[in-house]
């Protein structure tokens, strides 16, 4: 066995592990940190596979951005065991029928005929000063600027109705426009006034 | 240097990559360390000064060994863990916080050639490292099972996610006009241009003609180490320590130490981003890790200067100057630049 593979092996195990932990940990915060280490361990994998680019994507955009605000709400949660347990056997038939579905369909993708090991050419051997970074960028730009476009407008729009939908007015903030603070001049603010002494 | 190399390459045989990579580690972290302990007696002494008084003078001669008995100070005291506390990442809180400050230094240059790992992605490397360092401080913010550390977690963690996005539009510039993600070839491509061509090479660094790229990230580069005037996460007055507040002795020492050298991995990257790394400012002098490290010291002077002389700045005031100023004034730059590249008056042909 070469270096790489036992590379792969290690990150396999370790993500594996984690998904596992993932959905078996008791505790919504130790879930989502296994979460995190799934990440990284899919981005060594991806890494080994010359896709730098997406390797650090993945671990810049979940585990820095999205697990961030995951790990937010969690930390929130009062973590009461008893009440995430209700209704487990209920949802069971559901969430059972998902699960052999998305098997039934990755044992469709995975052993077909179009993705099998013949089917696939072996990738070609990249050469000195090859960047994936680059090859990506062009594609995207060039090839598929249409759909990428699409896509970000999507994005857009998906982030402009969440702002819509938590924007609420309230009436009674004390908000100060920090242009109007900072040109405050001291007449503004102090009279001076001339009056007597006072004796007793 | 060779025939030293070789005789212990050989005494190694096939672990010797291994080793060496170690050899180099350990070369740039003990010097780190070393820098971050006297950083924090500079701080304490840049400070005193402005404040005209004398400063730490005791411990050696001129307060040299105070850092050293700072460092003794914290490895003997205990480590508290509170009751309650989740004790698994109550200890990981810390590491996590120091681990990704020294793990971005595998791909910072140092000088032409003078880098552990030279890969295309270097800054995009950068990127993602620095947004785990999050982690450390929502972790030991949550583990710590206290109210103040928890509500001081969740500040940090906001404060720090909101600049990551205008320090990102930042480097977008840089990436734009230097067209490449290689750390190296960044500072090559400052090397090249008008002012190069005159002997007067600090006129074609990044600076220039990012200038407010450049502030925004020098700003953010505040914010995102949770320094003064941005340093709400640890206002004394009004949160204590914020998400360390149940750390003591080594524990503590461990976000002491990440802070510090965040602070010189972020002037590090500034001077290799916007003040051309190692390069030399006038043709006539040659380019040398020198040059590097008087860039770095200056910014972390900066560093020092601002804490000195600005007051905190309130909460809403950051989470404004972040969102409603810094992304709004990055995202238009991004556009001027990619005009401007392809306009008949680009610079970087």
């Amino acid at each position: 066995m070469d270096f790489q593979s036992v590379v792969f092996y290690f990150f396999s195990t370790v993500m594996v592990l984690a998904s596992l932990r993932v959905i078996t940990a008791r505790n919504p915060v130790h879930a989502a940190l296994f979460l995190v280490l799934a990440f990284f361990s899919a981005g060594g994998i991806w890494m080994l596979l010359h896709a730098e680019f997406l390797a650090i994507a993945l671990v810049m955009v979940y585990v820095g951005a999205v697990m961030v605000l995951f790990l937010f709400v969690v930390m929130m949660l009062d973590i009461n065991l008893e009440r995430i347990r209700q209704g487990f056997w209920s949802y069971l038939p559901v969430g059972a029928l998902i699960g052999v579905l998305m098997v039934i369909e990755m044992v469709m993708v995975l052993g077909g005929r179009y993705f099998g090991l013949d089917a696939m050419p072996k990738p070609a051997e990249v050469e000195q000063g090859y960047s994936n970074t680059k090859e990506l960028g062009r594609l995207l730009y060039t090839e598929y600027v249409y759909p990428f476009e699409l896509a970000s407008i999507v994005l857009l729009v998906a982030m402009v109705a969440a702002v819509a939908l938590t924007l609420r007015k309230r009436k009674n903030v004390k908000i100060i426009d920090p242009a109007v603070q900072v040109a405050v001049k001291r007449d503004d603010r102090v009279r001076i006034v001339s009056m007597r002494a006072e004796k007793e | 240097m060779e025939a030293i190399i070789e005789p212990v390459a050989t005494f190694f045989g096939g672990a010797w990559p291994l080793v060496w990579s170690l050899l180099k580690i350990i070369g740039i972290i003990a010097p780190l360390f070393l820098c971050v302990a006297y950083l924090t007696l500079a701080e304490r002494k840049v400070i005193g000064y402005m404040q005209v008084r004398i400063g730490p003078n005791r411990v050696g001669p001129r307060g040299l060994l105070q850092p050293i008995a700072d460092g003794v100070k914290l490895l003997l005291k205990e480590i508290i863990v509170p009751s309650g506390a989740n004790k698994g990442l109550f200890i990981v809180g810390p590491v996590l916080a120091l681990g990704p400050a020294l793990a971005a230094w595998a791909v910072v240059p140092f000088s032409d050639g003078w880098v552990i790992g030279n890969v295309d992605a270097g800054l995009l490397f950068l990127l993602a490292v620095t947004s785990i360092e999050v982690y450390g401080v929502i972790i030991a913010g949550w583990a710590s099972n206290s109210k103040y550390a928890f509500l001081g977690g969740v500040r940090a963690a906001a404060q720090m996610v909101s600049y990551e996005i205008a320090m990102g539009f930042a480097l977008v510039c840089v990436l734009m006009i230097s067209s490449s993600l290689n750390l190296s070839d960044i500072v090559a491509a400052q090397g090249k241009g008008q002012g190069a061509d005159l002997g007067l090479g600090f006129l074609s660094w990044n600076w220039l003609p990012l200038f407010p790229m450049f502030i925004v990230y020098l700003i953010s580069g505040i914010a995102e180490t949770n320094r003064a005037p941005f340093d709400v996460v640890e206002g004394e007055s009004e949160i204590v320590a914020g998400h360390m507040v149940e750390y003591s002795g080594m524990a503590f020492a461990l976000f002491f130490l990440g802070e510090y050298a965040n602070m010189i991995l972020v002037s590090a990257l500034t001077s290799i981003l916007f003040l051309g790394g190692w390069l030399s400012p006038v043709s006539f002098l040659p380019d040398s890790f020198i040059w590097l490290a008087i860039k770095i010291a200056f910014i972390l002077f900066l560093f020092l200067w601002f804490r000195a002389t600005f007051p905190r700045f309130r909460y809403d005031h950051i989470m404004r100057l972040g969102w409603k100023v810094f992304i709004p004034l990055t995202l238009f730059w991004v556009v001027v630049v990619a005009v401007w590249i392809m306009s008949p008056l680009s610079l970087w042909k």
